[in-house]
């Protein structure tokens, strides 16, 4: 299953500048194991000492915010977009 | 994302010295960043505040202009920024409100601050304020946000007036006065197909794309200059009391941002000596059909489940509020709650508020009305004490939510005979 995963800017110095990347995982869990695999270093700064998403990580597949559906096991078709965007932007 | 403006003036802002993450405490140097980049946490101005002379600044403040740059000593902006072009918003009124106590059976004193009274008729005129500043200082030339109304109007009138760029993102479906108020000042206005959550989404990735370059966008990467607007509500109320803090204070939660900045101002008041320290407590005010903070208040979570929100109070209408989890902290840390109505109430709270003051609030204003009664009926606010309650805007942006319970109450012929016989003799 290749998905394409939007990088936020406070990211991309794992991903050498690039907005987007490619990954490989059936699941969120799986596309970030990969993600890690090819960029080190990514998966802690999106995954808790637990493991967990981080609170300040909201993590969409296609359109759809991952909290609403599986979590990390949310389900990754092939070719899907995943987003990863700060939690902190927005309102007042 | 660096900034845009390669040399930043030493005093470009103020006493603010740092911006530092609210989770893990790591600083980093004053630019247009919002995350993290260890833990994704928010990022926060921290100050070297002006300590030991109370009095001197308390004269200075009591000297300096009628608007929110009395201030300026304690804001992350640069000491003259009360000659440059601004909206000059702040210093609206506080509303001893007697009427109000006596229906609700408060028998300790009830005050409304009314921030209706800001330039474009909701308090985000505060905190675009000093977004503009931020904005200025890093060079950005457009400006831009994700709101819910209030905010797109803020940003086009003080982009109008500073002469900067505007363009603003806002849910397609949104109340007529918000949309016209925003579009009035010129700059373009874009409806997005979906919720304040779709459009906010929206900007975060619009920000880290090459078409958002040199865009500042006020809740996004200026968001941690942004909200520090809000510090200037706690100093007004509690200068207006007479440099006292009140007992209570209820608040609405959209991101739960200003909830955490009235805090924080409150807090920086005791610090410098400005206001004797007493306890207050922190009430937060939600729509039922947008309670994630209050959900979570409840059940006793210290994490806050997102919801898809369907209210009339749309600019309470964040159902993933950035801030939500530091709400719960402050509300329980001062012996607070966090309470919800349904949108039932929030129209006959804004009916109660205009009959007994004459203040017309906006649906977030019908809000914070609602829970303060519903608070009081359910014994968790004391009647007793000394309590402000908060109106951010202003009733004619959302005409729509009251309109059916807010109508002629005869139309007759221009004749006597009919004023009787409609019975209004």
């Amino acid at each position: 299953m290749s998905v394409t995963v939007r990088i936020p800017t406070i990211l991309r110095t794992y991903t050498g500048g690039n907005a987007e990347v490619s990954a490989e995982g059936a699941t969120l869990a799986e596309v970030i194991k990969d993600l890690e695999a090819n960029h080190t270093g990514i998966s802690a700064r999106l995954l808790d000492d637990g493991g967990k998403l981080r609170r300040f990580v909201n993590v969409y597949v296609n359109e759809d915010d991952v909290r609403f559906a599986e979590g990390l096991e949310t389900a990754t078709p092939d070719g899907a977009g995943v987003s990863i965007i700060p939690a902190v932007a927005g309102g007042c | 994302m660096a900034p845009v403006s390669q040399s930043v003036a030493p005093d470009a802002f103020g006493p603010a010295v740092a911006l530092s993450c609210r989770e893990c405490g790591a600083r980093t140097p004053l630019a247009p960043n919002f995350a993290c980049t260890e833990c994704f946490g928010p990022l926060e101005v921290a100050y070297e505040l002006p300590a030991g002379d109370p009095e001197g600044l308390r004269k200075q403040i009591e000297n300096g202009p009628n608007n929110i740059w009395r201030y300026a000593p304690l804001l992350p902006v640069s000491p003259d920024v009360a000659e440059r072009p601004s909206l000059n918003p702040g210093l609206t009124k506080l509303v001893k409100a007697n009427n109000l106590a006596r229906e609700l059976g408060i028998t300790g004193s009830l005050h409304v601050k009314d921030d209706s009274g800001n330039p474009t008729h909701s308090f985000k005129d505060r905190v675009v304020a000093i977004a503009v500043e931020a904005a200025r200082t890093f060079g950005f030339t457009t400006l831009s946000c994700s709101s819910t109304g209030n905010l797109a109007g803020a940003v086009t009138a003080a982009a109008a007036r500073t002469g900067l760029r505007a363009c603003v993102f806002i849910p397609h479906d949104l109340e007529a006065g918000k949309v016209v108020m925003a579009a009035i000042y010129g700059g373009d206005v874009v409806g997005i197909e979906g919720n304040y959550d779709d459009v906010n989404r929206f900007c975060s990735e619009l920000i880290g794309d090459p078409s958002g370059e040199g865009w500042g966008f006020v809740n996004v990467n200026l968001r941690p200059y942004y909200g520090e607007g809000s510090k200037t509500l706690a100093y007004e109320i509690c200068e207006q009391l007479g440099w006292r803090l009140p007992d209570q204070l209820v608040i609405p939660i959209a991101s739960g941002s200003q909830l955490t900045k009235i805090d924080k101002g409150l807090k920086e008041l005791i610090a410098l000596g400005l206001v004797e320290e007493k306890p207050y407590k922190i009430f937060g005010a939600q729509a039922q059909g947008c309670s994630p903070v209050s959900a979570a208040f409840k059940a006793g979570h210290d994490v806050v489940r997102p919801q898809k929100p369907n209210t009339i109070a749309k600019s309470l209408a964040i159902g993933n509020p950035a801030d939500g989890v530091y709400v719960l902290d402050i509300v329980r840390r001062t012996g607070g709650a966090v309470e919800d109505v349904t949108d039932e109430q929030v129209v006959d709270a804004i009916r109660l508020l205009a009959r007994t003051e004459g203040i017309f609030a906006e649906t977030a204003g019908g809000v914070t009305v609602g829970v303060l009664r519903k608070l009081i009926e359910s014994g968790q606010l004391d009647p007793a004490a000394e309590t402000v309650v908060l109106n951010t805007g202003d009733g004619l942006k959302t005409l729509e939510a009251v309109a059916d319970a807010a109508r002629p109450t005869a139309v007759i012929r221009p004749t006597l005979d009919s004023f009787r016989e409609a019975g209004l003799a």
